[in-house]
C-alpha cells in the first residue's frame, strides 16, 4: 500500500501541509473557514529540529505501521487497520480514552481539538488524493508504496 | 515600376530539359515542343532557353550574349569589353519578329578571349577572370546586361510566353546537344528582358520553378565571396552557389547536391560513422548555402544536366529516359508529347538529383 | 542615527478576511517583512523590508497578499524624478557605489519588438511543422573556409571541433557561487536532458557536475577561480569572458559570506574570502595577448574543444569581434546591454554599452565584408525574453543564443534585482542552506525543459510559416525581417526594409 511520506532533505518547514491537512479534514472542506470558524488539528505536524547550521524539519505523521499499537491499545474497537492496511479511527466508536495516544511511538496521534476523538492521517481518502501531497510546494512530501521510499531514503 | 535586382519579385514557372548523353546534336523544336505544352503554367511574363554545345566554331571562346538599352550604353560596354578581351566575332543575334514579343533591346553576341594581364602572369584564370568582368558589367554599366557568358552554350531569353521567345530567336537553326526551357509567372514584373530565365554564369544555367525562402541566407552567403547578387531573383543566387561549390571550392558535384539539398540530420544518425562525418561537416561549413523552401530546378553545364528537387518535394519534377536521352519537366505530358513510350519514367525523391551527364563524364 | 530618509519601494496588502494566520508568509520571508503577534493572533508587515519577491504571495495558500507601489507620492518633476531623489537619499546615507541586479532598466528602445516576421502565401508553402521534418541544429565552431574532397570525392578537410546544440539556445554564464548548487544542478540537467549546454560562469565546477560535462561550457574570467586542466577538459568547450553586457568594463565581486566550504573549493580560494575578478584579464591586454591565451587553452585541451569569446556589446564591437575572428576563436559571444548579472555598479549598468540586437546586425555585416563570418559562430546575450526575439536574432545573423534571465525566470525568479544580499528567497541567488533548498532541481530542471521545448516549438512554427524547414536558412536571412518605427540610421545598421518595403 501507499503510505505518505516526508522527506526532511526537501522540507522548507512552510508547514502548508498543515493548512491543507486541516481543511481535508474540516467539515466546510473551505480553506478559510476551516481555518477561521472550525478548530481542526492537523494530522501532519512539522517539527523544528536545530541544527548546528541550520534548522530542519521533520514531520510528524502516521506510518500505518505493520502491527499498529494504537488498534492493539484502542479498549473500543474504533482504531482498526482496514484490508487495506491504512490504519482508522472509527470516530463514532471512539471514546477519547487516549490510550493510543499514549502508545503511539511516533507521536502522531494526538487529541483532537473537540475533545473527543482523535485525529490522524486518512490520507485524505474523501478526496481521492493526499492533500499534503499535492500542495507541498517543494515535493518533499509523497505518497509512496514502501519499496519506492526505501530507495529515495 | 522597380525592375529586377531592384526588389525582389516571387515567381512560379514551367521547366523543361533535355540532353542526348551521346552528344548528338539536334535543334530548339522538340524543346519549344515541351515547354509550350505547358502554357498555363506561364503568363507571358518571361521565357527563355539554353542550348549547350550550339557554337562549335567558336568552341574555345567565351559567347557573351548582351541586352542593351540603347545604343550609348552598347558604345561603353563594347570599349569596356575591348580593353579586357580579344573580340573573335561581334554582331547581333538573329531574330524574327513574333506577335506576342515586344518592346526588345538590342541583343548583341560577342565571341571573346580574356586578354588582361592578370590572366597572361597567371594572378587568376580564365574563368575567374571572365566571371568578375560579366559581374562587372552588370553592376556598374546600367542599360547592359550580359545574360549569357559561356563557352559553346547559349542563353535565349525575353518577356513573353516562352514558345514565343523560341520562335522570336529561331531556335530551329542551332543545333545543340543539351537543351532546357523556362516559362515564367512572376507575381510582378516590370517586363524586362534581363529578368526572365534561365540565368547564366559562364556554362553554368539555371532554370528554377519555386520560391526559395533561403534566399537572404544564400545570398549573403556567396556575396562574401566575391558574387554581387544584382537580380535579387533565385537562379541567380542557385547559379552562383553552384560556381563557387563546384569551380571555386572544387566540390565534387554529387556533394554539392548535398550542400544545397542537405539530407535530414535525423537521416545522417543512421548513416555510417565516416559517412555521418563527411555529411555533418557538409552541413556545418556550407549550412548556409542549403537551399529551403520549395523549388525543382535544372541545372546545366557544359558536361551535361542535374534535375533537383527541394528535400521535401514540393515542387512537381518528372524524369523519363529513352535510348541515349534523359529527359526531366515540370509536368509528365510536357515529356511525352516529345518522347514517346520512354522506357522508364519517373518522379524523383525530394533532395534525390536526377544526374545526366555527356558519356564518359564523370559525376 | 535615527534620521533615515528611505521610504519603502512596496507596501504589502493582506486581505484580513482571507488571512488565515498560518504563518506561511512569515516563515520563508528571508527580509522578516512578515511577524506574527500572538497576542492579536495578526499578522503584520514591515513594509520597508519588502523587496518584491512574490514567494509570499505565491505561497499563501488563500492568495491573501499583494504587493503594491509604495503609494507615497513625492514633489516629482520630468529631470528630479522619486527614483532620482532616492538614489540620492541612499547614498548620501551611505556614501556608497549604487549597485543593482540584473539588466539595465531603463526605457531604451527594444528592437526585437520593432522587427516584424515574415509569412509565406501562395507563391510558397509555409510548413506544418506537426506533420514536416523541421530543423532546429546548429553546430557551433570554426568553420574551415571550403571543404576539400580527393579525386575518389572522399572528404579531406578535417572539420575543426564543434559544439552541437539540438536547439540554437544556451545557457548564460552563471557562477556557482552567485547561483546556488541547486539552480547550477538543475540548469546542467535541463541543458543534459535538451540537447544543449549550460555555462559554468566562472566559478568553476563542482566535482559533482563533471558528469553533466557534454553539456557543459566552462568559463575562463579574469578571476581565473577554478580553471585547472581536468576543468578545462571537462567541458564541451571554453569560453574566455572578457565582458559581460551589464556591466562592460567592470570586475566581479563575491561577497565572502557567500563562499562556503563547497564554493571555497570549487573555487579554490579559502573560506570567507571574497572572490574578486579584475576588471581585465592581466595577461591580456590586447588582441595578440588574447590569441595566447586562446592558443593555450587549445593545448591544455588538445585542441578538442572549441574556445568562445565573450565581450560586451560596446561601441566598436564589430572591429573587436573581427579581431577576436583573427586571434582564432571558435565562436564569438556578444552580451548585450540587457543582460542580467547577480551585481553591477547601476551607473555602469544604466548607461554602458549599447543594445544587443544593434551590435549583433553590426558584427554579421561586418564579418561578411571582411569573408570571415562563415569561419566563426557568432552567438547573442542580453535579455532573450522569448522565441520571437531568438528566431528575429538568428535572422539578423546570430547562430545561436544565451538565455540567463529567462532561465533563472523559469526557476521563480521574480526579478526583485536583489541578488547582491544573498537572500533569495526562491534558492538561486544565494548560498544559505535553507533558502538553497527551496530550489528543489528535481522539480526545476523540468521547468527548464518545459520553457526550452515550449520555445522550440514557437520556433519551429515560424520557421515553417516563413517556409524554412531548416535553421540554418534563416541565418543572416533578414529579408524575413521588415522594421517598423524606426529611423533611416536604425535600418540601415539593421540591414533591414521597412514594413510595407
Amino acid at each position: 500500500m501507499k503510505k505518505i511520506y516526508a522527506f526532511e532533505s526537501e522540507c522548507l518547514g512552510c508547514r502548508l501541509c498543515e493548512v491543507y491537512c486541516k481543511t481535508a479534514h474540516s467539515k466546510s472542506k473551505d480553506i478559510i473557514k476551516a481555518h477561521k470558524q472550525e478548530n481542526i488539528t492537523s494530522a501532519i505536524i512539522i517539527e523544528e529540529i536545530l541544527q548546528p547550521k541550520a534548522v530542519s524539519y521533520f514531520a510528524l505523521q502516521c506510518r500505518h505501521c505493520a502491527s499498529p499499537k494504537c488498534v492493539k491499545a484502542c479498549i473500543s474497537g474504533a482504531m482498526h487497520k482496514d484490508e487495506k492496511g491504512i490504519v482508522h479511527n472509527d470516530k463514532k466508536r471512539c471514546v477519547s480514552c487516549m490510550s493510543c495516544v499514549l502508545v503511539c511511538p511516533f507521536g502522531a496521534v494526538k487529541k483532537s481539538s473537540d475533545g473527543k476523538a482523535v485525529s490522524k492521517c486518512d490520507l485524505c481518502m474523501d478526496y481521492g488524493k493526499s492533500l499534503c501531497v499535492e500542495n507541498c510546494p517543494n515535493n518533499a512530501i509523497k505518497l509512496l508504496n514502501e519499496d519506492e521510499a526505501e530507495v529515495l531514503k | 515600376m522597380l525592375k529586377e535586382g531592384e526588389l525582389r519579385i516571387p515567381s512560379g514557372c514551367a521547366i523543361s530539359g533535355i540532353i542526348d548523353k551521346e552528344g548528338k546534336r539536334f535543334n530548339g523544336d522538340e524543346i519549344i515542343k515541351s515547354i509550350a505544352l505547358m502554357h498555363d503554367r506561364s503568363n507571358g511574363l518571361g521565357g527563355g532557353f539554353a542550348a549547350y554545345g550550339i557554337y562549335p566554331q567558336y568552341k574555345d571562346f567565351y559567347a557573351l550574349h548582351i541586352f542593351y538599352d540603347n545604343l550609348s550604353i552598347k558604345m561603353k560596354t563594347e570599349d569596356f569589353i575591348s580593353k579586357h578581351f580579344d573580340i573573335e566575332s561581334a554582331g547581333n543575334i538573329p531574330t524574327k519578329s513574333v506577335p506576342g514579343v515586344r518592346n526588345k533591346p538590342l541583343i548583341w553576341r560577342y565571341f571573346v578571349h580574356p586578354r588582361n594581364y592578370m590572366v597572361k602572369e597567371g594572378f587568376v584564370d580564365e574563368a575567374e577572370f571572365t566571371s568578375r568582368y560579366v559581374i562587372k558589367i552588370n553592376t556598374e554599366y546600367k542599360g547592359a546586361y550580359v545574360f549569357s557568358s559561356g563557352k559553346n552554350m547559349g542563353t535565349f531569353k525575353g518577356v513573353g510566353y516562352p514558345e514565343d521567345i523560341g520562335k522570336f530567336f529561331m531556335l530551329n537553326t542551332y543545333e545543340g546537344y543539351m537543351w532546357t526551357a523556362h516559362g515564367r509567372f512572376p507575381t510582378n514584373t516590370p517586363g524586362w528582358w534581363g529578368g526572365a530565365h534561365p540565368f547564366t554564369m559562364l556554362d553554368w544555367s539555371v532554370i528554377h520553378n519555386g520560391e526559395i525562402s533561403s534566399y537572404d541566407a544564400n545570398r549573403r552567403f556567396v556575396e562574401m565571396y566575391g558574387y554581387k547578387c544584382t537580380l535579387q531573383t533565385d537562379t541567380e543566387v542557385i547559379t552562383y552557389l553552384f560556381d563557387m561549390l563546384v569551380r571555386k571550392h572544387n566540390v565534387p558535384m554529387e556533394k554539392a547536391i548535398k550542400v544545397v539539398a542537405a539530407p535530414l540530420w535525423d537521416d545522417i544518425e543512421r548513416e555510417s560513422k565516416e559517412v555521418q562525418n563527411e555529411l555533418k561537416s557538409i552541413r556545418s561549413v556550407y549550412a548556409s548555402a542549403l537551399i529551403n523552401g520549395p523549388f525543382s530546378i535544372i541545372l546545366g553545364f557544359e558536361k551535361g544536366m542535374i534535375a533537383l528537387n527541394d528535400r521535401i518535394k514540393l515542387r512537381s519534377l518528372i524524369a523519363a529516359e529513352k535510348g541515349s536521352r534523359t529527359y526531366v519537366a515540370s509536368e509528365e505530358s510536357a515529356i511525352r508529347i516529345i518522347c514517346d513510350n520512354p522506357h522508364k519514367i519517373w518522379s524523383p525523391q525530394g533532395g534525390e538529383p536526377v544526374i545526366a551527364l555527356l558519356e564518359g563524364e564523370q559525376k | 542615527m535615527s534620521l533615515d530618509f528611505n521610504s519603502p519601494e512596496f507596501e504589502v496588502i493582506r486581505d484580513e478576511k482571507k488571512c488565515i494566520q498560518c504563518q506561511v508568509c512569515v516563515r520563508q520571508c528571508s527580509n522578516k517583512v512578515h511577524l506574527y503577534d500572538e497576542e492579536d493572533n495578526v499578522v503584520r508587515a514591515d513594509d520597508i523590508k519588502c523587496v518584491n519577491c512574490h514567494r509570499c504571495v505565491v505561497l499563501c495558500p488563500t492568495k491573501a497578499l499583494v504587493m503594491k507601489k509604495y503609494p507615497l507620492e513625492f514633489k516629482e518633476n520630468a529631470n528630479w524624478t522619486a527614483a532620482a531623489l532616492k538614489e540620492i537619499y541612499k547614498q548620501s546615507q551611505t556614501g556608497g557605489v549604487l549597485l543593482s541586479s540584473m539588466g539595465n532598466p531603463k526605457p531604451f528602445p527594444i528592437y526585437w519588438d520593432k522587427m516584424l516576421l515574415n509569412a509565406s502565401q501562395v507563391t510558397n508553402p509555409s510548413i506544418d511543422p506537426l506533420r514536416e521534418p523541421m530543423e532546429t541544429k546548429v553546430m557551433i565552431g570554426r568553420k574551415p573556409e571550403k571543404l576539400e574532397f580527393d579525386a575518389k570525392g572522399k572528404l579531406v578537410t578535417n572539420v575543426p571541433p564543434q559544439v552541437e546544440l539540438s536547439i540554437p539556445i544556451m545557457f548564460s554564464a552563471m557562477s556557482y557561487g552567485s547561483i546556488s548548487r541547486n539552480a547550477h544542478e538543475s540548469l546542467a540537467r535541463a541543458a543534459t536532458e535538451l540537447g544543449i549546454c549550460y555555462n559554468t560562469g566562472e566559478g568553476g565546477l563542482n566535482r559533482d557536475f563533471y558528469k553533466y560535462g557534454k553539456n557543459t561550457i566552462v568559463q575562463v574570467a579574469s578571476g581565473r577561480f577554478g580553471v585547472h586542466k581536468e576543468y578545462l577538459n571537462a567541458g564541451a568547450a571554453i569560453e574566455i569572458k572578457i565582458g559581460q553586457g551589464a556591466k562592460p568594463g567592470i570586475g566581479g565581486h563575491l561577497p565572502g559570506k557567500k563562499v562556503g566550504e563547497d564554493v571555497s573549493a570549487t573555487r579554490m580560494i579559502p573560506v570567507g574570502s571574497d572572490a574578486i575578478s579584475p576588471a581585465p584579464h592581466h595577461d591580456i591586454y590586447s588582441i595578440e595577448d588574447l590569441r595566447q591565451l586562446i592558443f593555450s587553452l587549445k593545448e591544455v585541451t588538445d585542441y578538442k574543444k572549441p574556445v568562445f569569446v565573450k565581450i560586451a556589446a560596446v561601441h566598436n564591437s564589430a572591429a573587436i569581434a573581427s579581431g577576436i575572428v583573427r586571434a582564432g576563436a571558435d565562436a564569438i559571444v556578444i552580451d548585450g546591454f540587457r543582460g542580467g548579472t547577480g551585481a553591477a555598479p547601476t551607473r555602469v549598468r544604466d548607461n554602458v554599452g549599447i543594445p544587443i540586437e544593434l551590435a549583433l546586425a553590426a558584427i554579421d555585416q561586418r564579418l561578411r565584408e571582411e569573408e570571415i563570418r562563415n569561419e566563426v559562430s557568432l552567438i547573442i546575450a542580453g535579455s532573450i525574453r522569448n522565441s520571437a526575439d531568438i528566431v528575429k536574432a538568428v535572422a539578423l545573423g546570430a547562430d545561436a543564443v544565451y538565455i540567463g534571465s529567462a532561465a533563472v525566470i523559469a526557476l521563480g525568479c521574480h526579478l526583485c534585482r536583489s541578488c547582491s544580499t544573498g537572500k533569495c528567497n526562491w534558492g538561486i541567488a544565494t548560498q544559505e542552506p535553507e533558502l538553497v533548498k527551496r530550489l528543489n532541481p528535481d522539480i526545476m530542471y523540468r521547468r527548464l525543459v518545459n520553457l526550452v521545448s515550449a520555445w522550440n516549438h514557437e520556433i519551429q512554427e515560424l520557421l515553417g510559416g516563413m517556409g524554412i524547414n531548416a535553421i540554418d536558412s534563416l541565418r543572416g536571412n533578414r529579408l524575413m525581417l521588415r522594421g517598423i518605427d524606426l529611423n533611416e540610421k536604425e535600418l540601415e545598421i539593421l540591414g533591414i526594409k521597412y514594413a510595407g518595403e
